[in-house]
């Protein structure tokens, strides 16, 4: 037998018998199990979930949901596909033995595995004072119970609700709010809304939105503590310009924290910033070796990208899982030469205060601003963001149909600023600072994240946990 | 004589069946340069790019030498740039879907079905009928003068405007011939007999308010103000002259198409749901809109190894980029279950179709009640004679054997 | 039934929302929110919403009634 025809025979015999494990049950893991089953994957599949719900879909949570119009439990995600999957729900994973290959979980049993896909996405960072974390009335927004729990907490009329963070989020949430007619507070560290997201030029925008809105917004001030009354319900919370907010349900809108805890001493490269991969999904050990059995995707991974310097990137966005799955899938059933590269040009979106916010690249990468369509002061306009003269971003709002043409700029890494329109041109077409927080400056609101992770210099000493 | 080009072979009226031989050739050059200077747009992926470019303009105004007043549907929702487009549109769209009147299209369903129900109750004792002037013309146009507020006695004076104004636009090589000119001549008086009666329903509904889109749109003091007097003509007519006439070819093209496929009229009879993607594969395989003609560009462009120069006109052909083998596996194969389809038979970007939704709930319960009730359709001749009109190109008759409609 | 929208892909001309307004809805001018588990009395509104998007951005759930078990050992 010649070498490419064992190879073959290899990949036949994976596809047929092999093992595969997925840990996550949400959108990424859903659409891994069923790319692999599309890839001609035909051996036992098991997808371990924490959570004991099917996967389903997070951002109507902010959304439809909370707005009462959906209930919390009528988010679940489309099958595209027959998967034949063993699912593991309501079991958390609790450790990885790589040597063993097998996946511990919390009721003690052992999966084996012989390709392992990590999909364990992230959690909502908590208030960090446990005590009143603990009041009645204080709530986080990532799961689907979450949603649930604050929905009833809207649909009871409480006299104020206090937003803390102005990711996006925070600014859905408080958008809800003022379309269901309660008041609202939203205390953000940074200069402004979305301040880290889309840096402090669009952010001042966001900024008058939400005060057109009547959100009682506070900006560069912090939440020093929650204060609540004998029954163990939060009541006030004393801000850092020693001024105090009156409200009985209160969000706190942190940003994430990846689910990373349960790898400790598995000798991936996994900490705070995610699980090191490569571009295809492979995630790479504590020295920065790429591994040939664990791969990653989703919010948790952290990859290099050819368009942004190869700087690793967590792209905690929708497309992200569902393309991140879809490589990794196709990588696990496969051997080089058939890799393939998760080159996602990112997107995102949210929907606030009734205007669509889009966007694509990264803008947190970009230093500065354009505005290329559109009115700022109307709310209908498209924005370029640059870096080093060339484009590297672009958000819309209210003007989506427009943003695939900056998409294919930054894909080309075409010339910042990009080339004028021929109308609707905005008043200053000057580009200018955007203005993002200093790097190490806790906003808590990036969804991306950037970092000059190398895995080459970490040491394996290295700990995750305790950070 | 210098060898026409394949985009002036496919405007040659003895090709208006079947220009899809020389679109292939077209796409040989994406984007192509034409003896006159306008530059053709024939492939899929070049064409739905131009779409979203902002420095294209679809404003025959802003091109350079335009002549103003000339183009009939001058300063209406397809032919103006953002900002002016946007706002216009959506003070149209008011009084049509959502956000406001997300249920306006959906609720005329039953009566939609009334019409064409009724068209086909009148071919029962026939053999042999037209499929556009018995069914594909007086269906639509029927709906559209109830969607707009305009009397249906007036539909053979307004249909006899439109036909003289589609035939006077010639955009080939035929342009220059003498009958031609003399079509071109007739075209003006038409068009300004069709404002001023546009105009006089305006006044009458201003006096009297009525049902229909035209007394809620001159009457309307929504949050964007009215459209401005000439700009309301224009649309309504606009809005009077596309609301139908593209239907029309649709339905026609329809039948036409799926009698000549009978494996897929076999499927459609066998699993009726299938007109749900089926329209959209008829609006791929034979698109109402071949192309569109008002867009230049207002700065260089660079796109697939070419340089389209500013001022230059630019024709984004659909019907050619819906065959685009690149983008849709076998395009000449009609296939009702096509797999991701997305067609730009309605177009893309901000001038994506505004009456898209009544085109297609109008085809879809069309094309399915003739072929639920007609018996046994058989082509008379193939292919049927066409009408002169290279842009909205459509059959000028479907004759077809009949043994009977069922009830 | 269950179904996802692709908000990425999704450019906001509404034609899910003619063709399925109890499904979905444009909150403002573009953004389109909508019920991901509407009621199986839609299939067909909803089907046509998916075969008109521009952009096909709508899934659609393709295992009627076939939903996996939670089985947790």
């Amino acid at each position: 037998m010649t070498v490419p025809a064992r190879v073959a025979e290899l990949v036949r015999d994976f596809k047929a018998n092999g093992r595969i494990v997925i840990v996550g049950a949400s959108l990424a893991g859903l659409r891994a199990a069923e790319a692999l089953r599309e890839e001609g994957f035909s051996g036992p599949l098991t997808i371990i979930g924490d959570e004991p719900h099917e996967p389903y879909d997070r951002p109507p949570l902010s959304k439809q949901v909370l707005k009462g119009w959906v209930p919390a439990d009528h988010t679940e995600l489309p099958r595209l596909r027959e998967l034949d999957a063993q699912w593991r729900l309501g079991v958390a994973a609790t450790g990885l033995d790589r040597t063993a290959k097998q996946v511990l979980l919390a009721d003690g049993e052992r999966v084996p595995y012989d390709r392992l896909l990590i999909a364990t996405g992230t959690r909502a960072r908590q208030w960090p004072n446990p005590t009143e974390a603990a009041l009645a009335g204080v709530y986080t927004l990532r799961s689907r119970d979450d949603a649930a729990r604050l929905r009833q907490a809207l649909a009871a009329g409480p006299s104020r609700v206090l937003v803390i963070g102005g990711g996006f989020i925070g600014c859905e949430v408080a958008s809800v709010c003022r379309e269901l007619d309660i008041p609202v507070t939203l205390v953000e560290r940074g200069s402004a809304p979305l301040v880290g997201a889309l840096g402090g030029v669009i952010g001042e925008i966001a900024a008058q939105m939400q005060r057109d809105h009547g959100v009682d917004l506070r900006c560069e001030v912090g939440v020093l503590s929650l204060e609540g009354d004998a029954s163990g319900h939060v009541r006030r919370a004393r801000l850092s310009d020693g001024t105090t907010v009156e409200a009985d349900v209160v969000l706190a809108s942190l940003g994430s924290i990846r689910n990373v805890e349960w790898l400790e001493g598995s000798g991936l490269a996994a900490g705070f910033w995610g699980v090191g991969c490569d571009a295809g999904g492979r995630a790479f050990d504590i020295n920065g070796v790429v591994t040939d059995s664990v791969y990653v995707a989703g919010d948790v991974a952290r990859a290099p990208h050819v368009l942004y310097e190869y700087q690793f990137l967590a792209m905690e966005h929708w497309d992200n899982a569902v393309l991140g799955a879809q490589v990794a899938a196709h990588n696990m059933v496969s051997l080089e030469p058939d890799y393939r590269p998760h080159l996602l040009l990112p997107g995102f979106w949210s929907g606030q205060f009734g205007v669509n916010i889009k966007s694509v690249g990264v803008p947190p990468f970009g230093d500065e601003i354009v505005f290329t369509q559109g009115s700022a002061k109307q709310r209908r306009f498209a924005a370029a963001y640059g870096r080093r003269g060339r484009i590297v971003a672009a958000v819309t709002f209210n003007n989506g149909k427009w943003l695939e043409y900056y998409g294919r700029m930054i894909e080309q890494s075409a010339a910042f600023p990009p080339p004028l329109p021929g109308w609707d041109r905005p008043d200053d077409m000057k580009p200018i600072a955007a203005d993002f927080p200093e790097p190490g400056v806790p906003t808590a609101t990036s969804d991306v994240v950037l970092t000059g992770h190398d895995p080459n210099q970490r040491t394996a000493e290295f700990r995750p946990r305790g950070r | 004589m210098v060898q026409e080009t394949p985009w002036q072979q496919a405007l040659r009226n003895a090709n208006r069946a079947n220009p899809y031989p020389f679109y292939e050739e077209m796409r040989k050059t994406p984007v192509s340069r034409q003896p006159d200077g306008t530059y053709v747009v024939s492939t899929y992926r070049e064409l739905v790019e131009l779409l979203h470019d902002p420095r294209v303009s679809s404003d025959t105004r802003k091109r350079p030498g335009a002549i103003p007043g000339v183009d009939p549907f001058e300063a209406t929702i397809i032919t103006e740039d953002p900002s002016e487009h946007d706002v216009d549109r959506r003070r149209i769209m008011r009084h049509f879907g959502p956000p406001e009147r997300p249920d306006m299209i959906t609720d005329m369903e039953p009566e939609i079905r009334l019409i064409f129900t009724e068209l086909l109750d009148g071919m029962k004792s026939k053999t042999r009928v037209d499929v556009v002037d018995e069914f594909a013309f007086p269906g639509p146009v029927t709906v559209i003068c109830k969607v707009l507020g305009v009397p249906l006695e007036s539909i053979p004076l307004f249909h006899d405007w439109i036909e003289t104004a589609l035939d006077g636009l010639d955009l080939g090589p035929e342009a220059s011939d003498p009958e031609q000119q003399r079509r071109l001549a007739a075209v003006s008086a038409r068009v300004a007999e069709m404002r001023q009666f546009l105009a006089d329903l305006f006044d009458q509904y201003r006096k009297q308010p009525g049902p229909g889109m035209l007394s809620g749109m001159g009457n309307d003091d929504g949050p964007e103000g009215r459209l401005p007097g000439g700009s309301l003509v224009s649309n309504a007519m606009l809005m009077l002259f596309a609301g139908h006439e593209t239907t029309v070819n649709l339905i026609a093209h329809s039948v036409l198409s799926l009698l000549r496929h009978p494996d897929q009229l076999e499927k459609l009879r066998r699993r009726p749901e299938l007109i749900v993607p089926g329209i959209e594969e008829l609006l791929r395989f034979e698109s109402s809109v071949q192309f569109w003609h008002t867009r230049s560009a207002l700065e260089d462009i660079e796109i697939a190894g070419t340089t389209i120069p500013a001022g230059s006109t630019i024709f984004v052909c659909y019907g050619s980029a819906n065959r685009d083998p690149l983008r849709f596996a076998h395009p000449d194969k009609l296939d009702l279950e096509r797999p991701d389809n997305q067609h730009v038979g309605f177009s893309q970007g901000i001038h994506y179709c505004f009456g898209a939704p009544l085109a297609r709930l109008e085809v879809q319960i069309a094309v399915s009640e003739f072929f639920r009730r007609v018996q046994n359709p058989r082509l008379v001749e193939d292919p049927p004679p066409y009408r002169h009109n290279q842009i909205f190109r459509g059959p000028r008759h479907v004759l077809v054997d009949i043994d009977g409609i069922r009830d | 039934m269950r179904i996802v929208v692709d908000l990425n892909r999704c450019q906001g001309y509404a034609q899910c929302v003619f063709l399925a307004h109890e499904v979905f809805r444009l909150s403002g001018e573009e953004t389109l929110t909508y019920d991901p588990n509407p009621d199986d009395a839609r299939r067909l509104q909803v089907e046509r919403a998916a075969a008109a998007c521009p952009v096909q951005a709508i899934l659609i759930d393709r295992l009627e009634g076939a939903q996996p078990r939670s089985v947790t050992s």
